[in-house]
């Protein structure tokens, strides 16, 4: 039943799929209205044929029914429900669906919400991501149909990967994941529906845009964060990120998507830098593309790697297109679309923001290049080589101090241009905070240079933009006679987009702050303990108390009870664990970690005797780590705060798209 | 819509997608050793497993690889937990069998194991007819540039790796090879 | 004893592979390599942090729990003790396992194009923005001319 009704929505909607893509440069074409409500009628339907098929997923997965091939493959009895429900996203197909279900979400909302708008922007943008739910729903149909028949039914399962069934993460972190990678979909069919229904040429679309791409934005970054946390808490090494291809795929989008929300706003007030925000958006998306390939072509080998098999060729095929297709759009309007720019002065925001669209992009190039380049030495060269963690350090570091200054600098600068006055109010106070920090880091035993640079740029950059909101709230108390609280909550409702970005750089300050802490004053001990044994990390004692084995439902699991000691008595106790899963060779350690405001003590158990004589303790202690979630949240916030719909204006049309109606602007 | 531009622009998709469908037709995790062609590295290790007549050694006897110099040594490395070693267990058992008498030398290494974990193994197994050493913290097995088991040297006469097989070796690839070498080196005059 | 025998069940029971035979109580399962001397495990972590670990994904030897890296760090801490310079320890690991156990590609060659690119990026855009800010904020360009007022007929002239 589940898989005749997954199977049939997955096929149905292919045709309505293709019907909406041609209904609307037909209706556009025609001057005919009823064919873009019949196309808009066709995204609906997507949505909910493929929600269905979601659906039916689910049922199969939670109700056992290995007659479904995907469920077969990773469903499981012994599975607890929360990661049978979970595994709907744990291997390729359900991976290829969930995507395919978001999409189709996107695209509902983007068709709802926007309906009413006059111009074709908005059935072109839904006839471009139409296009791309194409592409998914044939992998649906085809290689990564995950509701084959599988006869006989099997009895079980062999369960989802061992990796995916730690830590409850593994909830979150992938749907953000592909609310945000998939979400830059929208701001790539705005950008699309922007040159074919010309629009291009106004700002309106930008700010649109701009809007939607707070929101992937912040959902991707939510996804990242709880990805480095996923990795630090799971895999033992008390790291959150190693540069791994699929780590660099999320994180390449999320650069250039940064980049757009800065520069964009260059666009809107002085109508320039149109052709690079065009490439901006389109890159983003055809970096989630590229991201996506990456990872399911088996051409770079990494943690989060799927299975291969011919799916590669067909993400092969779809990314040429995607190339193609953005390189021809942007290439080929980028004359028309060229402004003769003006800037009032070098010292001025606009001058920052191209600094800041420099260093990020410089940034992704480096990480995309850092990625490709064992491929492409290989295919040069013809030998092997590696590109990790050392490399991407040593060459995004001062790029990342770099752009911790301009985001004090940014901020302090006005728009147009700054008075020599202006500046020297403005860039040097922050020095205070800058001096303060260092000489925070330093007596906290920070010896490196990046450790150093990053401290004294964050705490100049942090009193820069406490300071827009301490001259913001003071001038509300002057106006409206309001405290403190009021004219801050007053303030940041008003003007929501500058201050949920201040409130979004926050984050990323504690965010710098907790990886440069954490990384440059790492200690690290380990010790063979008997029962009752102690070491020291730190200054800290731990007690091993004993050693206890359990078995669960998919695996067993040996454990070490390890107390925490403030003087003698216990303060808290931490249970470090291997798993033992009957498909793996190795077992899987779960390392347990006490959290504080001041850092983290990460318990790893490195080895034992079975008779419980002894465990082998490695303790790690990593200062301010915690602070790269609590970062993490801060950012989320800020977009959020950002994203916040305005009740204040409507977005105002154009008359560039209606010729032959004014708007109220052009009449005055 | 400016067309020269963007075909230009097109053109430029070329090289890319020609680089992927490179990348699609090499496997990422397929690392090429240096170590074939070289002088295979010297070990000095301690039977734990002796073998069987006639090709045993004592338990404890240490099998030093300069001692072989002049012979044709298969070198093995395996473990009690690799499941592709089970693979190629009686095939090598077999092999060096057929090769009684003529100078070459099979020798297992064990590899992030136990010894008793590997005897036991062994026994499950039903036996093997050449002796296996232990290799205490895995030195050797880094010597050789092992990156998993199962993973098999054979080394010439003169010293130098011949050939390196990785993943479970087939009868005839070994034959093949020590086949090959034992022609090539210059048989020791017989005793008269 | 029943603790001990539960713990050596529970290790055992779901290891399919392993014999079905008891594990000796001694055995230790997992490898683990520190010493106290501080200074030697900086210089060893310092090199561990550049190889890569041949069986994991991308992560170093210093990082990996696994036990062929704590193997790999050991050896590479008494390489260390015994003398021999970080560059030999590196240069020992590419000639066993090629350029790939390095986790930073060697700059020469080739290899410096990685290395180059980023630079240029910076450096070249860097200048580009330097002359697009001085161009935009530049004198105004002239106004392209319009018609000669003097050339036109005009409007109230009679037409010829």
């Amino acid at each position: 039943m589940n898989g005749i009704v997954g199977r049939s929505a997955l096929l149905i909607t292919l045709p309505f799929i293709l019907f909406g893509i041609f209904a609307v440069p037909f209706g556009v074409k025609r001057k005919r209205p009823e064919w873009i409500s019949i196309a808009y009628g066709t995204v609906f339907a997507n949505f909910l044929l493929l929600t269905a098929a979601a659906l039916a997923m689910i049922t199969a997965l939670v109700t056992h029914d290995f007659s479904v091939s995907y469920v077969a493959q990773v469903g499981s009895r012994s599975t607890p429900l929360l990661f049978t429900v979970i595994s709907l996203w744990g291997a390729l197909e359900g991976s290829i669906l969930f995507w395919g279900w978001v999409l189709a979400l996107y695209a509902f909302l983007v068709v709802t919400i926007n309906k009413n708008r006059p111009g074709n922007l908005i059935p072109y943008t839904a006839m471009t991501l139409l296009c791309v739910s194409l592409f998914f729903s044939i992998l649906l149909v085809g290689p990564a149909n995950p509701f084959h028949v599988v006869f006989p039914v099997p009895l079980d399962g062999p369960g989802p990967n061992p990796l995916l069934q730690n830590h409850f993460l593994m909830a979150i972190h992938p749907p953000l994941l592909y609310l945000g990678y998939v979400g830059m979909s929208v701001p790539f069919g705005f950008a699309v529906g922007a040159v074919l229904s010309g629009e291009a040429e106004s700002n309106d679309w930008i700010r649109l845009t701009r809007n939607w791409t707070v929101v992937t934005w912040g959902l991707l970054s939510a996804a990242i964060i709880a990805g480095m946390w996923w990795s630090y808490d799971v895999l033992g090494w008390g790291g959150y990120w190693a540069w791994d291809p699929v780590e660099n795929a999320s994180f390449l989008p999320w650069l250039t998507a940064t980049a757009f929300l800065h520069s964009a706003m260059v666009q809107e007030r002085r109508s320039m830098l149109r052709v690079w925000n065009l490439n901006l958006v389109v890159g983003t998306f055809v970096l989630t593309i590229l991201g996506t390939f990456l990872t399911r072509s088996g051409i770079i080998s990494s943690v989060h790697a799927f299975t291969t098999g011919t799916i590669g060729y067909y993400f092969l095929t779809f990314i040429a297109l995607v190339l193609l297709a953005a390189l021809v759009l942007v290439a080929g309007n980028s004359d028309r679309l060229k402004t003769n720019g003006r800037l009032d002065s070098a010292a001025s925001r606009e001058t920052i923001f191209l600094l800041n669209n420099l260093f990020l992009t410089a940034f992704m190039l480096t990480v995309l290049v850092g990625t490709l380049f064992p491929l492409v030495a290989e295919a040069i060269r013809g030998v092997k080589v590696s590109v990790g963690g050392p490399f991407f350090n040593r060459m995004t570091l001062p790029m990342i101090a770099a752009l911790l200054f301009l985001m004090g600098v940014g901020p302090a600068l006005p728009w147009k241009a700054a008075t020599k006055e202006e500046l020297k109010a403005k860039l040097i106070p922050p020095v205070i905070g800058g001096v303060l920090l260092l000489a925070v880091a330093l007596a906290m035993g920070v010896k490196n240079l990046y450790g150093l640079l990053v401290f004294a740029f964050v705490g100049y950059s942090a009193q820069a933009n406490l300071t827009e909101f301490w001259i913001g709230a003071r001038a509300r108390r002057a106006a409206h006679g309001e405290n403190w609280a009021t004219a801050l909550w007053k303030l940041i409702a008003s003007n929501r987009r500058r201050y949920g970005g201040y409130v979004a750089h926050f984050g990323v300050f504690f965010v710098a702050l907790g990886i440069a802490a954490s990384s440059s004053l790492r200690t690290e001990h380990e010790a063979t303990l008997k029962p009752g044994e102690t070491m020291m990390i730190r200054g800290k004692t731990i007690r091993l108390k004993g050693m206890w084995g359990r078995e669960e439902k998919q695996r067993s699991v040996v454990g070490a009870t390890v107390e925490l000691m403030s003087g003698t008595s216990v303060a808290g106790t931490l249970e470090p664990r291997m798993n033992f899963y009957p498909t793996q060779a190795e077992p899987v350690p779960t390392p347990d970690v006490e959290s504080g405001p001041f850092g983290d003590l990460y318990l790893n158990l490195v080895a034992f005797r079975p008779d419980g004589s002894n465990a082998t303790i490695k303790a790690i202690y990593e200062p301010l780590l915690g602070w790269i979630w609590f970062g993490g949240g801060v950012v989320v916030l800020g977009a959020f705060i950002s994203g916040w719909p305005s009740r204040r204006r409507r977005t105002v049309v154009s008359s560039v798209a209606m010729p032959g109606r004014t708007s109220a602007r052009d009449a005055a | 819509m400016n067309w020269k531009r963007a075909s230009i622009a097109a053109v430029c998709v070329i090289p890319v997608v020609g680089l992927f469908i490179y990348g699609m037709h090499h496997d990422p995790r397929d690392i090429p050793s240096p170590m074939p062609g070289k002088p295979a590295p010297a070990f000095a290790l301690e039977v734990f497993a002796p073998g069987q007549p006639p090709l045993q050694r004592p338990m404890g006897d240490t099998v030093r690889l300069a001692d072989l110099r002049g012979d044709v040594v298969v070198l093995n490395f395996w473990a009690s937990w690799c499941l592709s070693c089970r693979d190629e267990h009686v095939t090598l058992s077999e092999v060096a069998k057929t090769y009684v008498g003529k100078p070459v030398h099979f020798v297992g290494s064990l590899y992030q194991d136990t010894p008793g974990n590997g005897r036991d193994w062994i026994a499950q197994m039903g036996g093997q007819s050449y002796p296996s050493v232990q290799d205490p913290h895995a030195r050797t097995a880094i010597d050789y540039g092992l990156y998993g088991v199962p993973e098999t040297f054979i080394i010439s006469a003169d010293g130098r790796i011949a050939h390196k097989i990785t993943g479970p070796a087939s009868a005839a690839l070994v034959s093949q090879v020590v086949d090959s070498l034992l022609a090539s080196t210059p048989q020791p005059k017989a005793a008269p | 004893m029943c603790f001990a025998a539960a713990l050596i069940a529970v290790a055992t029971s779901s290891r399919a592979q392993r014999p079905a035979g008891p594990i000796s109580d001694t055995t230790q399962i997992g490898f683990s390599s520190v010493t106290k001397d501080s200074a030697l495990e900086a210089r060893t972590s310092a090199v561990a942090s550049q190889l890569r670990c041949p069986i994991c994904q991308g992560l170093s030897i210093q990082d990996s729990p696994s036990d062929l890296s704590q193997q790999m760090r050991s050896l590479v801490r008494d390489q260390l003790a015994a003398g021999k310079t970080p560059d030999e320890v590196k240069a020992y690991f590419v000639s066993k396992y090629g350029e790939w156990i390095l986790l930073a590609p060697k700059p020469s060659g080739f290899n410096l194009l990685a290395y180059a690119l980023p630079i240029g990026v910076v450096v070249i855009g860097g200048l580009g923005i330097f002359v697009a800010v001085r161009r935009w904020t530049g004198p105004a360009p002239e106004p392209t001319p319009g018609p000669d007022p003097a050339a036109l007929p005009a409007h109230n002239s009679q037409p010829q």
